[in-house]
């Protein structure tokens, strides 16, 4: 019993891997990646929409803060699905990023300070069920996203 | 690659910006363009139809920020009009519905503009 539903998994993703440039028109690149990966796994579609805009904020921060716009940055993004457990890997090679530096956004306070970034931290902590930043200096940062199969979007 | 592109109508006082595609940080600049065009043309009344977008991000969404306040001090706004349910719950999660109009149809927000003249 227990082997057919292994049998099943296996058919499906195990590990995927994208490297991709830091620049903005390889986002849409990185979308396609995340969504034929979630399909085939099976989320519902609204869960695989809140995934992939998770995935685009994370590495919409990569490009703007940890590259500071150079283009010529590598961002890897490697994917695992074990125990209905979806987890997306984002390396890159930039500034460290201190997430408990960014506080939760207060629209009003955008608002008055003509501050526009910074909410895609919060949407990214929203839309799934794990965040988590590990930077070394001068090696790597990595963020961490995953979402199981079976929670609510 | 995302493809995203915004048209225009004047409708009189009231500026509708159409908005077409996949609007993120690549593409959030176009909009911004369309934006600052009608501002440098002193058109402060504008209604953005969310018909045909498909996809928006935090970028995307800055550019309504950006924006915002040049309006309101000259007496304009910005109401936002026919999103769908996926693109409203993002506005919603972030809490834009406390800073802008949303409205079901372009002509309900285009209505709400003339109301107060």
């Amino acid at each position: 019993m227990r082997s057919s539903n292994l049998k099943t998994e296996n058919k499906k993703l195990k590990e995927k891997e994208l490297s991709v440039k830091s620049k903005t028109n390889n986002l849409s690149i990185i979308r396609d990646f995340i969504c034929n990966a979630a399909t085939e796994i099976g989320f519902p579609s609204e869960v695989i929409d809140n995934i992939i805009l998770a995935v685009d904020e994370a590495c919409t921060n990569i490009i703007k803060h940890a590259y500071k716009s150079y283009p010529e940055g590598e961002i890897t993004v490697k994917l695992k699905y074990a125990d209905k457990k979806f987890t997306i890997i984002i390396i890159d090679h930039g500034t460290p990023f201190k997430p408990e530096t960014v506080p939760d956004p207060n629209l009003q306070t955008y608002y008055r300070q003509h501050r526009i970034g910074g909410l895609g931290m919060y949407l990214m902590k929203s839309l799934m069920d794990e965040v988590k930043y590990v930077s070394v200096p001068g090696k790597y940062n990595r963020v961490l996203l995953s979402k199981n199969l079976n929670t609510s979007p | 690659m995302a493809e995203f592109s915004t048209s225009t109508k004047d409708a009189g006082d009231i500026n509708v910006i159409y908005l077409n595609g996949y609007l993120d940080a690549h593409t959030a600049p176009v909009l911004e363009n369309t934006f600052s065009d009608l501002i440098d043309k002193r058109k402060y009344s504008i209604v953005v139809n969310f018909k045909n977008l498909a996809y928006i991000s935090s970028a995307g969404l800055g550019v309504f920020m950006a924006f915002i306040e040049k309006i309101r001090e000259n007496s304009g706004d910005i109401k936002l009009a026919d999103m769908s349910d996926k693109v409203y719950n993002i506005f919603d999660l972030l809490g834009f519905p406390l800073l802008y109009e949303i409205f079901k149809s372009e002509e309900d927000a285009i209505k709400k503009f003339n109301e107060i003249k």
